[in-house]
């Protein structure tokens, strides 16, 4: 029950703070706070009961919903789940406090869907039925695009129009590819179910097990983003308002990532192995990619969204590597990303909102106008080019160091990844905040940004100096993820039975 | 004809009978509003007695009509689109300078006709059915006399509707010169004992080109976008749902009554068919610049996703294509209702532009064309949604992968089109239509939105009654 509350705060929030405008223009913030702190609070218990052994689940909630066809309302939390829900309320919470003075015009119906996309985010994060699962992944898509088509920059309406055609072409390869395991499972056991633990067995062919896992992967690898699916993030990322930018790169990138542990690896270990090297190639190339690109970008925008590609493509590498150090890496990295990420966007939007433009050649010496933002800018810069005691080095690490055993070349080139970051983030801080000051003298961050800032630095410390903590949380539900990824479908039974007519 | 066969077909009396009832209050007194009362007082009686009959299904009446689970169903739907396509119909005539009151006559005897069609198990009640239902939408799309584009519109639908049922006729001749019989339980009887000579395949041809022209499949769509554009928006609502949920009903008692289903080639033309629609549908859509000849092209491509559902041959499959239907009605009555209801004497509002800023002038009209177009889209918490997951559902489990593949890439092309019309809502300048929604059109779209969402949300309660009714056969 406590679960059904998490998911159905916000979509109630969200319509409240949409009425509650009329009260005038800080009342949709103020009940977003509310509803968020609310669903913070309600975490506690489920934090205290977090289960430590492999297939537990706490807060378990399940209800009837389309018993016809065999779906139901099936929600629960695991370790991986439980760090992934708190960083979404956590930075939910942000991008409600960074949008206080960016956005000035409707309001409440902005606050709606800033809810409305946590909470498919949530929902995705927690739904233990593939059908349910689907429901949500979708319902997160269309609050988003509104927030980039309504909030966003100048070339917003292109943007929007990509995202969303992007994720739901890749959305529906995966109802296709769920719809089809939900049949071949009902045609071996004649139970008809879309739920999670009970369709974890089905034994696939090869052929149709690689095809069904191409289709998560579609939907998945738009997410994430794979190198070749990713050409809407950086027109995405840059034209959102910045509260949109960062649930894009903070969450909306981190269900692809989640999906992949989650459903593609366990649902198809088969497949999943066989298409290992690819997918890790595909990672690799990511890295490499995205740093470059970053590299050459004249928006400042587009310089942390390209940065993203770069630093998914571990997330990728180190889920298709596949053991558990490479597996914790993942789910650091998802962690990690989604806090130095988001803050290089917040800073990024603080810059827009007071020089007006995002162009790197028009900054210069802000630091002189602007040290607090200088300061916090350089410390997120050197968390995401993965300095050592920050959250960043941990993930990339694990990563690369469970790779290693699968495979030395792609693990020795991933590593250039991490010099290039060097050089990008580097650039980025040496171009915009060093240098002969501009004549603009904005004004520095206020107290509002500084305290964002700060709550975002301290999480990225702490678990880069104690990431056992987190660790810890999420390794029963890695045990379990690496466990199925090397049990055997292979009692296959041989073509002809099974497959699908 | 015994009494309870005649009480079986109470719900059609109903409605023929009301339509007595108005044409004679029409030639007596011309009274807008009580005209309007009494078509909703007649499908709300038609809807009352249809509850009333549900204990003596499945029943065979005279051997043309057989009031069974699906007909049950159809028939419910048909009946509730009518009563609501009446009611927006009523604010939207109150602004034209014509006749308001023969447009309810339509209205009745045209759902008369698509109940009829929905039960036919004959050639006879089947082509009686059809006409009644065409004779009364030719009327309908023509019924704005002041516009030249509504007169083009039922003059279009009039001729290419009267050479579709020539093909109609011409095919049912085939068949019966071959067979013998006009019943369909007759045909599938002669169909077994012999197999199919050219002669009952060309008749069977022709009669699907027939029907495709009635759901305005491709390429037999060609009349629709031109229909839907002149018509006045609420008999394009009728369309919309009355007559592709009758045409629909017929098709699938007659593929599977007559036992066309076990030739194969049969198959084979229908997945071209649908095939065609989905691509035409969403392909065109993108091009159009009139929201309603935009609608016309989506119902194409819907056309050609629900002939999944009656290709399928799983135990899901004809639960698919009655909640496809029901669904579909939902959506696009709820999408005519908001232009219907936008609209003035001058014109309707159908241009993208009218839609400018909508979201901002009036946020509950834009949230609920917003919803409709979500629905074509088959975005969750819509209606749509569950309709389009349970026809891929079927076509996925019957292993029609053209037809599933297809259905994915035409969701994704005909994306573009819905979001263009949403976007448009959300553009930031002021809207161009003032007028103000009567509170009638305000009840009915917002009942009409909350089944939508109703539908989308908790659909189980809606697929166990549908379940409950198609055992009944």
């Amino acid at each position: 029950m406590l679960i059904l509350l998490l998911v159905s705060i916000p979509i109630i929030g969200g319509i409240v703070a949409w009425a509650a405008e009329k009260a005038g223009t800080s009342w949709p913030r103020w009940v977003s706070i509310f509803a968020l702190g609310l669903d913070i609070i309600m975490m506690i218990p489920v934090l205290s009961a977090i289960p430590h052994s492999r297939g537990v689940w706490s807060a378990e909630f399940r209800a009837e919903w389309i018993s016809a066809i065999g779906a139901s309302i099936h929600l629960a939390i695991d370790g991986m789940s439980l760090l992934l829900v708190i960083l979404t309320l956590f930075l939910g919470m942000i991008s409600v406090l960074c949008s206080w003075t960016e956005i000035r015009e409707r309001v409440g119906f902005f606050h709606f869907n800033l809810l409305w996309t946590l909470s498919g985010i949530i929902g995705v994060f927690t739904a233990l039925d593939l059908l349910l699962f689907y429901f949500f992944w979708e319902l997160m898509l269309i609050p988003m695009y509104l927030l980039i088509n309504i909030w966003g920059h100048e070339n917003r309406v292109y943007a929007s129009y990509k995202f969303f055609i992007f994720t739901q072409a890749g959305g529906l390869l995966m109802l296709v590819a769920i719809l089809a395991l939900y049949f071949i499972h009902k045609e071996q056991t004649g139970a008809a179910t879309f739920g999670y633990a009970d369709l974890l067995g089905t034994r696939l062919s090869p052929e149709t097990g690689m095809l069904l896992m191409l289709g998560f992967f579609a939907a998945f690898g738009v997410k994430i983003p794979a190198l070749f699916l990713h050409t809407w993030l950086p027109d995405a990322h840059t034209e959102a308002p910045t509260a949109g930018s960062v649930i894009l790169a903070g969450l909306l990138l981190k269900t692809g990532a989640y999906g992949l542990l989650r459903f593609l690896i366990p649902l198809f270990p088969d497949a999943a192995r066989e298409f290992a090297a690819v997918g890790m190639l595909i990672g690799t190339a990511g890295i490499l990619y995205g740093a470059v690109l970053a590299f050459a970008q004249k928006d400042l925008k587009r310089l942390v969204a390209y940065t993203s590609i770069s630093h998914m493509g571990f997330v990728l590498l180190g889920a298709f590597a596949g053991n558990e150090l490479s597996l914790q890496g993942c789910v650091m990295q998802m962690l990690s990303h989604g806090l130095s990420t988001g803050a290089l966007f917040i800073i990024v939007g603080a810059i827009q909102e007071r020089l007006h433009t995002r162009d790197i050649g028009r900054m210069s010496g802000l630091w002189q106008a602007m040290p607090r933002m200088g300061g916090f800018a350089l410390f997120f810069g050197l968390a995401s080019l993965g300095l050592p005691g920050m959250a960043n080095f941990i993930a990339e690490f694990l990563v690369l160091i469970g790779s290693f055993r699968v495979s030395v070349p792609l693990t020795v080139i991933a590593s250039l990844g991490l010099i290039a970051s060097a050089v990008y983030s580097l650039w980025m801080i040496q171009r915009v905040f060093h240098g002969s000051p501009s004549h603009e003298t904005p004004p520095d961050i206020s107290f509002r940004e500084t305290m964002v800032l700060l709550s975002m630095m301290l999480p990225i410390l702490w678990l880069g100096l104690f990431p056992q903590t987190a660790l810890r949380v999420s390794s029963s539900s890695i045990e379990a993820i690496a466990q199925h990824r090397l049990s055997h479908s292979m009692d296959y039974p041989g073509p002809g039975s099974g497959g699908l007519r | 004809m015994t009494t309870t066969q005649v009480t079986a077909l109470l719900p059609m009396i109903a409605t023929g009978g009301f339509a007595v009832v108005v044409l004679l209050l029409i030639s007596i007194k011309r009274m807008h509003s009580l005209t309007s009362a009494l078509t909703i007082a007649g499908f709300g009686a038609a809807l009352f007695l249809l509850f009333y009959i549900r204990p003596l299904l499945p029943i065979d009446v005279t051997g043309l009509i057989v009031m069974d689970g699906p007909a049950y169903i159809y028939i419910t739907i048909i009946l509730g689109s009518g009563l609501v396509a009446s009611a927006i119909g009523y604010g939207y005539l109150e602004r034209q300078d014509e006749h308001k009151e023969e447009f309810y006559l339509l209205l009745l005897l045209a759902s008369t006709g698509a109940s009829v069609l929905s039960a036919a198990s004959h050639f006879a009640s089947f082509f009686l059915g059809i006409e009644l239902l065409s004779v009364s939408i030719y009327a309908m799309s023509a019924y704005i006399t002041a516009r030249p584009r509504s007169i083009e519109a039922g003059v279009k639908y009039l001729i290419l509707s009267a050479v579709s049922s020539a093909f109609l006729l011409f095919g049912m001749a085939l068949l019966y010169g071959e067979t013998g019989v006009m019943g369909f339980a007759g045909i599938a009887e002669a169909l077994r004992s012999g197999s199919a000579s050219p002669a009952i395949l060309a008749g069977l041809v022709m009669i699907i080109v027939s029907v495709g022209f009635k759901l305005a499949l491709a390429p037999f769509h060609l009349w629709a976008a031109d229909v839907y554009e002149g018509a006045p928006a609420p008999a394009v609502a009728f369309i919309a749902s009355v007559s592709k949920a009758g045409v629909f009903a017929v098709l699938s008692r007659f593929y599977f009554a007559s036992g066309f289903h076990s030739i194969q080639d049969v198959g084979v033309i229908f997945i071209s068919l649908a095939v065609a629609s989905m691509f035409v549908g969403s392909l065109l859509a993108l091009l159009q610049e009139n929201v309603k000849r935009l609608l016309a092209y989506s119902s194409i491509a819907h056309m050609g996703y629900l002939l999944i559902a009656l290709l399928a041959r799983g135990d899901g499959a004809e639960r698919s294509g009655a909640i496809y239907i029901a669904a579909y009605a939902v959506t696009s009555l709820g999408a005519f209702g908001v232009i219907a209801s936008l609209s003035t004497g001058r014109g309707d509002a159908d241009r993208l532009g009218d839609f400018r800023g909508l979201a901002w002038s009036r946020p509950w009209t834009a949230a609920v064309f917003g919803a409709m177009m979500l629905s074509l889209a088959g975005l969750p918490l819509t209606a749509g949604f569950i309709g389009k997951l349970l026809v891929a559902a079927s076509g996925v489990g019957d292993g029609l992968w053209t037809m599933v593949i297809s259905l994915v890439i035409s969701s994704v092309i005909s994306l573009f089109a819905y979001l263009r019309v949403v976007m448009e809502m959300f553009r930031t300048e002021e809207a161009s239509f003032v007028n103000g929604i009567t509170p009638l059109d305000s009840y009915v779209l917002g009942i009409l939105m909350l089944s939508l969402f109703m539908i989308g949300v908790y659909p189980a309660p809606l697929i166990s009654a549908v379940d409950s009714l198609i055992a009944l056969k």
